[in-house]
């Protein structure tokens, strides 16, 4: 879950990250007063979650509180790539003499958090990687020893800072470890950590990522933050069928009916489980379908579930059909899916046998889910037919249909 | 032979009483020559059974009444207590764990498999269904109820490795319709750090006489990928390996999140196209339909008898 810049900035500060003397408001007029208390030249800054703000005009610098407001009320109503801000940042424009990069991510190959720094901040730690690759300093720390200054010093040090920088930036790069371990993100950066002309250091911008599976973990900091449990802050705000998919998942407890995502196609797929979620949506569009949706069953759902995930996809405008496909099932129960996609054709006035182009969920309970379906004439496959075969012949039945 | 486990392979369940778990001791019992669940565990039901299996309040008890160590552990416990479950399993001298939980923080993967790796013990998953070695053991929900799994697994020579749990059988179901059987399937999990990725079992299949290829499920997210092209390029390995990519559609999403938490395309290297681009450079073969795969490990392995 990625945080807007003034909840980052807000969780470095917390963590004992020297940060500037910035506001964070909604309201133009306010952004004057914030501009005003900090005497002298400001940064506006739009607050998206995308990126490129820069490039689209989402970052303005003022020199007087009424410049500062002019440049909020424009960049409150600027659009970034689809996203209006949430608010903006007003930030007193530092007088830098140097940019700095400090970052904390995973490493899934070596399974340990690394640290990497480097002496050259301010744009992209890829592109300085690429440049100047003598200028950038790894090193993974240990998930259960408790991390030392040492670490943090090492890190530095490749890089060929000393002198007082290297003992000024230590607490700092070795608390943004301890946040990162102890907030459970997934990245936590500082781009551009500036060192002032005093010599002193301090974080100019953040970036900070959630692990989703973490979030009940700090519930206190996300309601500190004002950060909703609705709020996935996926790629893109979920659409209003995408929610629906939610709620028929938090039905009840019983397995999984939902990861909605919403795609313009006329062949609406109850598909699963994960994998084979994947590989069947690939499968439909590569014989040359189109989707209206992905989603995920597995996990043995209940009838309810299931028809719930099947109205709410036949119900979809512009879906022709729906698929119902899954790999081999070990857990969820052929019948009960088969019950489920039946019973929601059936309270839709809809014929079972028409709307369902193909039913391919080989597996636990498969005699007797076939066994349903044959008394409603739909058509079915057990595991002799691929899974790209299946998506094949829905793809088919539904090109049939609409010419 | 097979990796991980065989017919002599003892474990216990923890979290043994929950609904999934009770129906998962049922089929590890019923299947093959019948897996030696010697125990399982959940805290204050000490002296109940299931299935017959004896649970215990702690591991500790577990080995204590089995009187010499146990190899396994298959643990089903609710996330908020997976990693305390495992550090138990671990300092009780169990060295092979099976995590089947899913929605488990990373940081608390990470935890549990430095310390695995300090006490010579690997872990399996978390968010998997665990090991299979056809007709002899299965550890975990893999393949279902045992009736089930014999229609989709048989014993033979390729060695499976999956991401996706559902995959790993509907990919060992299409290589047995074709007369290849496997020697051992492995369901790795889905989450972004897991406890043993490709090129970790790599070195077992490779010491398996019986393994004479390797088939994978692939998805897009992490370098696990780029991990194993390295490995087989490195080390010159004898196995032939036929590979499937799933969520080829995702390249185009970036910053969503399909299938497992594990799949999310974060940068250039992680995307389904980069990934297939650097399994093939490794000489992996890339399947580009899981119907294909029978037919190019066939080939694979006699090219490589030549």
């Amino acid at each position: 879950m990625r945080f807007y810049e003034y909840e980052a900035r807000e969780i470095v500060k917390r963590a004992g990250i020297p940060v500037t003397d910035y506001g964070f408001t909604r309201d133009a007029a306010e952004a004057k007063e914030i501009a005003a208390r900090i005497e002298g030249p400001t940064v506006i800054k739009s607050q998206v979650l995308s990126g490129g703000r820069m490039k689209a005009g989402g970052v303005q610098f003022a020199d007087t509180p009424e410049e500062a407001q002019a440049h909020a009320e424009n960049v409150l109503k600027l659009e970034i790539n689809g996203q209006m801000p949430r608010g903006i940042l007003v930030d007193p424009k530092a007088d830098i003499d140097q940019e700095f990069y400090v970052g904390v991510v995973w490493d899934g190959t070596a399974k340990k958090p690394v640290i990497i720094f480097s002496p050259v901040g301010g744009i992209d730690i890829e592109q300085v990687a690429e440049e100047q690759p003598d200028k950038v300093g790894r090193r993974h720390f240990s998930n259960i020893l408790p991390f030392g200054d040492y670490e943090a010093k090492e890190v530095i040090a490749s890089t060929g800072v000393t002198g007082s920088d290297l003992n000024k930036l230590v607490p700092i790069v070795t608390k943004l470890a301890k946040l990162f371990v102890e907030k459970d993100m997934t990245l936590a950066e500082i781009n551009p950590l500036g060192k002032l002309k005093d010599g002193s250091f301090v974080a100019l911008d953040a970036h900070m990522d959630m692990e989703n599976e973490a979030r009940g973990r700090h519930k206190k900091l996300l309601a500190d933050l004002g950060v909703g449990d609705e709020e996935t802050r996926e790629a893109r705000e979920p659409t209003p069928f995408e929610l629906a998919g939610e709620e028929v998942d938090s039905m009840d407890h019983r397995g999984v009916a939902g990861n909605v995502t919403e795609f313009d196609g006329n062949l609406g797929l109850v598909i699963g489980a994960g994998g084979g979620s994947l590989t069947l949506f690939d499968a439909v569009r590569a014989h040359g379908g189109k989707p209206a949706n992905y989603c995920e069953i597995g996990g043995n759902p209940s009838v309810k579930k299931s028809c719930g995930l099947a109205k709410l996809v036949l119900q979809k405008p512009g879906v022709d059909k729906i698929a119902v496909m899954m790999s081999i099932v070990s857990n969820t129960r052929v019948d009960i899916v088969a019950r489920g996609v039946i019973k929601a054709c059936l309270e839709l006035g809809m014929d079972p046998a028409e709307k369902i182009a193909i039913f391919r969920i080989p597996g636990a309970w498969e005699d007797e889910g076939f066994a349903i379906l044959d008394k409603y004439g739909v058509e079915y496959a057990d595991r002799s037919v691929s899974l790209h075969e299946a998506a094949n012949r829905a793809v088919q039945k539904i090109q049939g249909a609409a010419a | 032979m097979s990796i991980l486990v065989n017919e002599e392979t003892t474990f216990i369940v923890q979290g043994i009483t929950g609904r999934e778990a009770v129906n998962l001791t049922r089929e590890c019992l019923d299947y093959g020559k019948g897996a030696k669940v010697v125990g399982g565990v959940t805290p204050g039901r000490l002296g109940r059974e299931v299935h017959g299996v004896p649970v215990f309040d702690t591991v500790a008890q577990a080995v204590a009444h089995h009187g010499k160590p146990i190899d396994g552990s298959v643990v089903t416990v609710p996330p908020a207590f997976t990693k305390d479950a495992v550090v138990e399993a671990i300092e009780n001298g169990i060295k092979l764990i099976v995590i089947v939980t899913e929605r488990i923080p990373r940081g608390d993967v990470a935890q549990m498999v430095e310390l695995a790796n300090l006490r010579g013990a690997r872990i399996i998953g978390p968010n998997c269904l665990g090991i299979i070695v056809p007709d002899v053991i299965k550890m975990g929900g893999i393949g279902g109820p045992a009736k089930d799994a014999a229609k989709s697994y048989t014993p033979g020579s390729v060695g499976v490795i999956s991401r996706s749990g559902g995959m790993t059988t509907e990919m060992s179901s299409t290589l047995t319709a074709a007369g290849l059987g496997q020697s051992t399937a492995v369901s790795i999990g889905g989450d972004a750090i897991i406890g043993s990725s490709y090129a970790e079992l790599m070195p077992l299949f490779e010491a398996d006489e019986q393994t004479e290829a390797i088939v994978i499920y692939t998805e897009p997210g992490g370098r696990m990928e780029a991990e194993l092209a390295k490995w087989v390029k490195d080390n010159n390995s004898r196995l032939p390996i036929v590979a499937f990519m799933a969520g080829r559609f995702m390249d185009e999403m970036p910053g969503m999140s399909f299938g497992h938490a594990g799949t999310i395309v974060e940068g250039k290297e992680d995307t389904a196209t980069e990934k297939i681009a650097r399994l093939a450079e490794a000489g992996i073969v890339v399947a580009e339909e899981i119907s294909e795969i029978p037919e190019l490990v066939k080939q694979a392995i006699a090219n490589r008898k030549g």
